[in-house]
């Protein structure tokens, strides 16, 4: 009790430290900070300190930044300050996206007026006004293949499981199967058998079959957690929010989707079109509605991975940055708790997203796979 | 809709790690893990099986034990019941035995008594005659002690022969 | 406008996380033994409900 309560003093005291940073009168603005934690950038932010002023310092790490527009063009993240050339044209990187200019770095609109970037590093137009409406600007875009944070995060994430997992693997091949677990195997080998027991073998009832999904459920199962387990570290290599980017979640639920229709049976399919024993006239709402259920229910567990860690994070950071919008320490306490309270439930919001998205995927996985009982 | 639209460069790297990451894992960990984890279930279902099976071997086994414990009970009843039935049987012929011999050696000693008696009255018999023919001699002597007397005794013979 | 429909599907969920934990409460009181079963299946039915909800969410703050 009473380490806890230092903690939180030592705690409450570093808050104020960064608190009053702030006091020279401008305003912190919370909601750009939080959509520019939850979203995704170019280069890896480290650090910044004193943001927005004159002596703002950003460390960050440049990622390489793949274009492909007539060609592959690849180059490193620091070079966006100004314009790139690439093959024949140039890009300028603003606000998140990239258009193809000329040599001046000029940015169109529909009606023909021209914007470039002055030296500030801010868009104006012709007389000289900021502007700031980039749905307007219909320059070409090249196709965007670079490595940003997420991506890179992702890819810390895949190389963590593997260390993990191949060095499980390893003791059991050098030892074999029936000697008693050491070191790693004691954390993998609870959640190989919880996922392999509790999970597959539970919805798939076919044992041959449900041996070929296992190793696709468990990859499933551990990515998601790595990659949640990794967002929610709030220092560098760890707050990158991989699993609540939507990019990220749709390319698993269309792999999802593609696992559960194309090993289907063909009742499964004779039971979405041509749904047996049920009455004509309802079979005519029936079918539209199974048919369009083929796609809510990965449509659905995309959106539900989704918006559980994008919402976490944002009210974690939300109630992180209350001490800063109230610029007192009075209120760090109270907030801290519950930072603290909200950060569990996060924890076990990952767990409990990656538990349910292997779940419902195996689920789906043994209604199209089971032989239907009649 | 910023936070809503897939981006397409973070699709196409997502699913070549998770593909790449799918394929690698497979073989390099879910392979060897989940192998380790069959052959140690089936060891485990192997040994259970055993351990039942060597289970009812032993209750069979006992029940055998108590068989044999009880045949054993019922033998050495069968044994005592035998020997005391020797016993009376031994005891019996014992005392048939001994009666004979009682009557035989009464027998004996009965024939040798009245062997002894006779020989007894035939040594008194002899002591007697010998006796008898010693007084007798005596007497003769004295009688016949004289002429005249020895004359006296022959002529009363003859007349008492002759008379006969 | 936003406001008034997060503010109703806050209560949607609400009611609806609730009806489950009073189950589930109600349950495991008559049958301890269960305890456990129930509450793993109270979880997965909440975070099912929690997923709907925030469909709901993400439709009414991002789209509209």
């Amino acid at each position: 009790m009473r380490k806890i309560l230092c903690l939180l003093i030592c705690v409450v005291f570093t808050g104020t430290l960064f608190a009053s940073g702030s006091e020279k009168g401008d305003e912190f603005d919370a909601s750009t900070l939080i959509m520019h934690h939850i979203g995704d950038s170019h280069e890896w932010n480290i650090i910044s300190f004193n943001k927005g002023k004159e002596n703002e310092l950003n460390i960050t790490l440049p990622l390489p930044i793949i274009l492909w527009h007539k060609g592959l063009h690849i180059f490193m993240s620091s070079k966006l300050h100004k314009i790139v050339k690439i093959g024949d044209n140039y890009v300028l990187y603003e606000h998140g996206h990239f258009y193809i200019t000329d040599s001046n770095g000029e940015l169109f609109d529909a009606e023909g007026n021209i914007y470039i970037k002055n030296a500030e590093g801010e868009i104006i137009d012709a007389e000289g006004a900021v502007f700031t409406d980039f749905d307007k600007i219909i320059n070409a875009h090249p196709l965007d293949f670079s490595i940003t944070q997420n991506t890179a995060s992702m890819f810390m994430g895949a190389i963590l499981l593997l260390l993990i997992f191949g060095q499980a693997a390893r003791g059991y091949i050098k030892r074999g199967g029936l000697s008693v677990p050491q070191g790693v195997q004691l954390l993998v080998e609870p959640l190989v058998l919880f996922v392999r027991d509790d999970i597959v073998y539970q919805q798939i009832e076919d044992q041959r079959k449900a041996d070929f999904f296992v190793p696709y459920l468990l990859t499933l199962f551990c990515f998601i957690l790595i990659n949640n387990l990794i967002g929610l570290v709030p220092f560098f290599p760890g707050a990158s929010n991989v699993s609540g980017n939507i990019s990220f979640t749709f390319t698993l639920a269309i792999i999802s989707f593609l696992a559960v229709n194309i090993f289907a049976s063909r009742d499964y399919w004779k039971h979405i079109f041509f749904a047996p024993g049920i009455p004509f006239l309802i079979k005519i709402f029936i079918v539209p509605v199974e048919f369009v259920g083929l796609f809510t229910k990965p449509f659905a567990l995309m959106l539900r991975l989704f918006a559980n860690i994008t919402a976490g994070h944002i009210i974690i950071l939300s109630l992180a940055s209350i001490i800063f919008v109230m610029k007192s320490f009075f209120a760090s306490p109270l907030t801290i708790i519950l930072a603290l309270v909200m950060f569990c439930l996060e924890l076990l919001v990952a767990f409990l997203q990656a538990y349910i998205f292997t779940l419902l995927t195996a689920l789906f996985i043994g209604m199209a796979v089971n032989k239907a009982h009649h | 809709m910023g936070l809503l639209t897939p981006d397409p460069g973070l699709v196409f790297w997502t699913t070549l790690t998770f593909v790449i990451l799918l394929l690698i894992l497979r073989k390099v960990a879910w392979k060897p893990i989940l192998r380790a984890i069959k052959v140690r279930q089936e060891y485990i279902q192997f040994s259970l099986r055993d351990a039942e099976t060597a289970q009812e071997t032993l209750a069979q086994i006992s029940v055998k034990q108590k068989e044999i414990i009880e045949e054993g009970r019922r033998q050495r009843d069968e044994i005592i019941r035998e020997a005391r039935d020797l016993k009376n049987e031994i005891i019996r012929e014992a005392k048939e035995t001994a009666q004979v011999e009682a009557t035989r050696i009464i027998q004996q000693t009965h024939e040798q008594m009245v062997r002894e008696k006779k020989e007894a009255i035939l040594a008194i018999k002899q002591q007697i005659s010998m006796l008898s023919l010693d007084i007798a001699s005596k007497i003769l002597r004295e009688e016949l002690a004289t002429n005249e007397r020895q004359k006296y005794i022959i002529n009363r013979h003859l007349q008492e022969v002759s008379l006969n | 406008m936003t406001a008034l429909g997060l503010g109703i599907i806050i209560f949607g969920v609400g009611l609806g996380i609730g009806l489950i934990g009073k189950g589930a409460m109600e349950s495991m009181s008559r049958q301890p033994e269960a305890s456990s079963k129930i509450q793993t299946a109270m979880i997965i039915a909440a975070a099912l409900i929690e997923g709907a909800a925030l469909f709901a969410i993400v439709v009414c703050a991002f789209i509209l």
